[in-house]
């Protein structure tokens, strides 16, 4: 997916379209002719209610799934076309971490590096090294995965995303199970990354205090239907009731 | 059931195409290999010697009666040799490699590291099935030697110490040395090597097509050592047939 890499510039952001993506499984429609764009460098973020088919969308983005109609176009170019993939680098942050559990956290971290020979192992564990502390974890590279907490293994699968040095990064449900603290940590993790390498980020949350305090734009999905898209003024005072009972629900306000 | 069998097929395939890049995983073919003579020596031991034993004390008891004791070491030689070594130890190994290998390969895809290896333009084929397709390759043909020669052992000890057989080591290994040559070790070997194939397909494929949680990791483990035991089974009979026909 992600090219034989170094050859670009690093500062180079990627554009990404949908046209007409549509995806069931077992005869359940998930994704319903879905069209969107997200611009170089921009943070875009993903909402919607559970099982709406926000993961399965980013699963075809990064392309591990195919549609059964439309396309994703990554700088014009479908993916489905043979090299494209290679082209760019891309990574995704699970919503689990997905840290192999038979490698210690510094073998995760350099995975991609080691298995694809980029770098001497010094080289790689200099890299390694400098990944952890960016996301505030230096010295845990013996430690196993199974050793770090939720958010600690989240920072770790950062970390692997960053040595890859993306043009394009996804988040699927980056702060879930975290605390309010470590989610904003992740939070200014994803900012400071993105003005760091303008890198593009296509956030998958339920999480409103994040999505409000990244998104450069917000899509709001319903079913597999995309109900709008615009920034975070926009969708906070839209005037769709499903969005607005979205975006506002409020277990305070049901008990009075 | 045809659609599996195809999908191993492939696999397989994919696996031989992705032999060029062995060298590359010789760090994870090493462990492997460790993984599965440290895990299977001593139950390979265990086993083989009783294997030998009771052959021996089963036919040594009517063959004495009939006057033939002399017969019993080549009769425990061939039969260790051509079929209970390597059918009895691929039945074992599949039991207790091929069930961890679907479990680890299920329980990654379960967990989403497989997609990650994807993500990362890792294929999982490379990483994770050439290895132990290779490792179990030629870990279980040492095995069945081993295993061969301790069945052997065993069936040297029964037909010395029990008393309705009481042949001696002497007589006992006279016989196998007469009876059995290097081409039914070898008839052994190319038969162990054809399961070795079988039960690493069998299970890397089970466990890379793992969906859902624990539930789903354990229905895994189950088909692999199922389909592996009944297609190494199915296997030995076209192969015994096929070696027959080479004067194996």
């Amino acid at each position: 997916m992600n090219g034989q890499q170094n050859s670009k510039d690093n500062s180079h952001s990627v554009s990404v379209e949908a046209r007409h993506l549509s995806k069931s499984f077992s005869g359940v429609p998930v994704l319903k002719d879905l069209n969107f764009e997200v611009r170089r460098g921009e943070i875009f973020v993903i909402m919607g209610p559970s099982g709406s088919g926000k993961s399965v969308l980013l699963k075809h983005i990064i392309g591990l799934e195919t549609p059964d109609k439309g396309e994703i176009l990554i700088d014009g170019e479908s993916i489905q076309t043979e090299g494209v993939m290679d082209k760019y680098r891309m990574a995704m942050v699970f919503q689990s971490g997905a840290l192999l559990n038979s490698l210690s956290v510094g073998e995760n971290v350099g995975l991609y590096l080691t298995e694809h020979q980029l770098k001497p192992p010094e080289e790689i564990r200099r890299i390694v090294a400098e990944k952890l502390e960016l996301v505030g974890l230096k010295g845990l590279e013996e430690r196993s995965p199974g050793e770090l907490s939720g958010g600690m293994k989240k920072r770790a699968a950062i970390a692997r995303a960053l040595v890859i040095e993306p043009q394009l990064i996804l988040y699927d449900e980056p702060t879930s199970e975290l605390d309010p603290l470590m989610a904003v940590t992740i939070g200014e993790e994803i900012l400071n990354l993105k003005n760091r390498t303008h890198v593009t980020s296509i956030v998958v949350s339920h999480d409103r205090d994040l999505a409000f305090g990244i998104a450069d734009r917000i899509a709001i999905i319903n079913e597999g239907k995309i109900l709008f898209i615009g920034t975070v003024d926009e969708v906070k005072n839209h005037s769709d009731p499903l969005i607005k009972k979205f975006i506002h629900a409020d277990l305070t306000q049901n008990k009075t | 059931m045809f659609q599996n069998i195809g999908e191993m097929v492939l696999l397989f395939c994919r696996t031989l195409g992705a032999l060029r890049t062995a060298f590359r995983h010789r760090q994870k073919i090493y462990d492997q290999l460790f993984e599965i003579g440290n895990a299977s020596l001593l139950m390979a031991c265990i086993l083989s010697l009783f294997i030998g034993g009771v052959l021996a004390l089963q036919a040594g008891s009517v063959l004495v009666e009939r006057g033939l004791g002399n017969v019993i070491g080549g009769m425990v030689g061939v039969s260790m040799a051509k079929e209970l070594g390597p059918v009895m130890m691929s039945i074992l190994i599949a039991g207790r490699v091929g069930s961890a290998m679907a479990a680890e390969i299920g329980s990654m895809r379960a967990y989403q590291e497989i997609d990650a290896l994807r993500t990362m333009n890792i294929n999982p084929i490379h990483y994770l099935v050439l290895p132990r397709v290779i490792a179990i390759a030629c870990a279980l043909p040492l095995l069945v030697i081993f295993s061969v020669m301790v069945g052997w052992f065993g069936g040297a000890l029964v037909s010395t110490y029990n008393q309705m057989i009481n042949i001696g080591f002497q007589a006992y290994f006279n016989n196998l040395r007469q009876v059995v040559d290097i081409g039914d070790v070898l008839n052994g070997l190319i038969k162990s090597f054809a399961f070795a194939l079988v039960i690493g397909v069998v299970s890397c494929h089970q466990g890379l097509h793992t969906i859902g949680g624990p539930r789903g990791i354990g229905r895994s483990v189950t088909k692999a050592v199922v389909n592996s035991i009944v297609l190494i089974l199915i296997l030995d009979y076209f192969l015994t047939r096929l070696l027959m026909s080479f004067d194996l």
